[in-house]
């Protein structure tokens, strides 16, 4: 019994991140129609940005979780003002080979400064220890990982979904040239909407720098089971990515569990039978 | 007609999509408060010019001034604030909002817009159906739509692209009367057209559109004597 909520939990963890970087994968896709392949090693940016700030300049895990995200929104923007800006005529596919070229540049710098070893990162004094729930212990880094995730992703989704802002977003998704025809600066509608999708990515290194070791692969190993995800959610799909982020964690988790061989296979066999079944994805719109 | 200087001006417009050049000099002037039409036949360069006015064109050259400020080489955002509003041929209501939601989305392009209540009071069925999906409304409700959220936004030059197209006679009629409303609030509007038998008591003046260019033009008083001519033009 303990063993499967642990695994569950492990689960619910990963889960987390796999909705954290879905969303912000399907809120760029959604609108700037770019598969951001830099997305794994953004996250890793995040996630280094917390362990240098607190290395060289004393930065604390709770300024991290603020300034990481920034600097990493702002990295964004650059990005996407010097470079991805000039692809929106052409193909999904030039957005997707130049955001795998900055992959492999950022990843390389990394690599080159800190070496593939992993560095650890403390877990805050205030989220130190954990419980006994009597069927499970459960640390406190880990809860407040899935509590904040849960709600950055609902908090995300109600923007979206409820308010003017979301109302662009999503109008901007269907038919930007209108909307700009309307009066909405879609440009840099479209700047702020990548520097919020890698800020989260940014953010969710940060939050998972106490628990993974912080090292240059650690993003590379994450995205391929992020764009499982997002295929399966439905590639644009907001609700999608997070649900099935989440349900993904927990099938991953249960079926360590189960049948530990097929934990790390188990998404992509996911995968290729949503594929089948329904190309577009559990929660996309069907062409 | 209004004395003062023109709300629109265009000169000498071309337009291209990409390597194919649509419109060959496109010259015209619509005056502050005037009804216009563009009459042609299918792929005459109607709705090129409107998305030409708009910046929605791959490249345009030429002159085209909004209240006396050049236009070409904006960006289509800035256009937009000129005062412009803009009613697709497809009508452009967003499926993924609200009837109310894409009636509030559009910013503010003047300061002379309608109240939401105002709206309502013009266009009734919005008011029930706004919060089904934009596009599960009917084709009449999504063209009510269409030009409600542009006269909220504040718009004074209205660039109607077919707006009667497809729709029951009723609807139709009511659309004509929200035109006349329009024109004796002084709205100056641009109004591309098929249904000549709708456009005709609402427009000051047809213009004719051939190629590409404007062939002609025929005031409201010269109508009846030129009506043969007009339906030659047109193919009817
Ligand atoms: N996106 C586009 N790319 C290339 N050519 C286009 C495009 N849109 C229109 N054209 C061409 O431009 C010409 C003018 O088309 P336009 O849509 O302006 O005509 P129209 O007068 O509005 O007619 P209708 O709406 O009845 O088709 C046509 O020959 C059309 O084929
Ligand atoms: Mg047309």
């Amino acid at each position: 019994m303990r063993a499967l909520f642990g695994q569950l939990l492990v689960g619910l963890i990963n889960g987390s991140f796999y909705a954290l970087l879905s969303l912000g994968l399907a809120i760029i896709f959604g609108l700037l129609n770019v598969v951001n392949f830099s997305h794994g090693a953004l996250y890793m940016t995040g996630a280094f940005a917390a362990w240098m700030g607190l290395h060289y300049l004393g930065v604390p895990y709770w300024g991290a979780l603020l300034l990481a995200p920034l600097a990493v929104g702002l990295l964004g923007v650059v990005i996407e003002r010097t470079m991805l800006r000039r692809l929106y005529q052409l193909d999904h596919l030039y957005g997707l080979l130049l955001t795998f070229g900055l992959t492999l540049i950022i990843e390389g710098l990394f690599h080159h400064q800190f070496g593939n070893s992993g560095n650890g990162y403390p877990v805050p004094e205030l989220l130190q220890g954990g419980s006994d729930l009597g069927f499970m212990f459960l640390p406190r880094y880990r809860a407040w990982v899935v509590v904040v995730s849960v709600a950055v992703c609902l908090a995300s989704w109600f923007v979206i979904e409820r308010t003017r802002l979301g109302a662009y977003l999503r109008a901007g998704t269907e038919n930007p040239r209108l909307l700009q025809a309307f009066g909405v600066n879609v440009p840099v509608m479209l700047t702020l909407t990548y520097g919020f999708g890698v800020a989260l990515a940014g953010f969710a290194g940060v939050m998972a720098a106490p628990i993974y070791q912080v090292s240059p692969g650690m993003g590379s190993s994450l995205i391929i089971v992020v764009f499982a995800v997002v295929v399966i959610g439905g590639m644009g799909s907001i609700f999608g990515s997070i649900v099935t982020g989440l349900g993904l964690g927990l099938v991953e988790g249960l079926t360590k569990y189960l049948y530990p061989p097929a934990a790390s296979t188990v998404v992509f066999i996911i995968m290729a039978l949503v594929l089948l079944v329904r190309p577009a994805g559990l929660f996309g719109r069907q062409k | 007609m209004a004395a003062s200087a023109p709300v629109l001006r265009i000169r000498d417009l071309n337009a291209f999509y990409g390597e194919s050049h649509v419109l060959h000099g496109v010259d015209l002037e619509v005056a502050e408060g005037e009804v216009v039409t563009l009459l042609g036949r299918n792929g005459s360069g109607r709705t090129s010019t409107l998305r030409s006015i708009l910046g929605l064109v791959g490249r345009r050259t030429g002159s085209i001034e909004i209240r006396g400020r050049e236009t070409v080489g904006m960006a289509p955002h800035r256009i937009a604030r000129l005062g412009v509003g803009y009613c697709p041929e497809e009508r452009g209501i967003f499926a993924s909002l609200t009837a109310e939601e894409n009636l509030l989305l559009l910013p503010k392009v003047g300061d002379a817009g309608m109240s939401v209540q105002e709206i309502y009071a013009m266009f009734p069925n919005l008011e029930e159906r706004r919060r089904s999906p934009g596009t599960r409304l009917s084709g009449g409700e999504q063209q009510m739509l269409a030009m409600a959220r542009i006269l909220r936004a504040g718009a004074r030059l209205l660039l109607l692209d077919e707006i009667t197209e497809g729709l029951a006679p009723v609807i139709v009629q009511a659309l004509g009367r929200v035109v006349l409303q329009l024109r004796e609030r002084g709205y100056t509007v641009v109004l591309v057209e098929q249904n000549f038998r709708f456009a005709a008591p609402l427009a000051d003046r047809h213009f004719l559109v051939e190629h590409g260019r404007i062939v002609d033009m025929i005031p409201r008083d010269a109508l009846s004597s030129r009506t043969e001519q007009l339906h030659r033009f047109l193919g009817v």
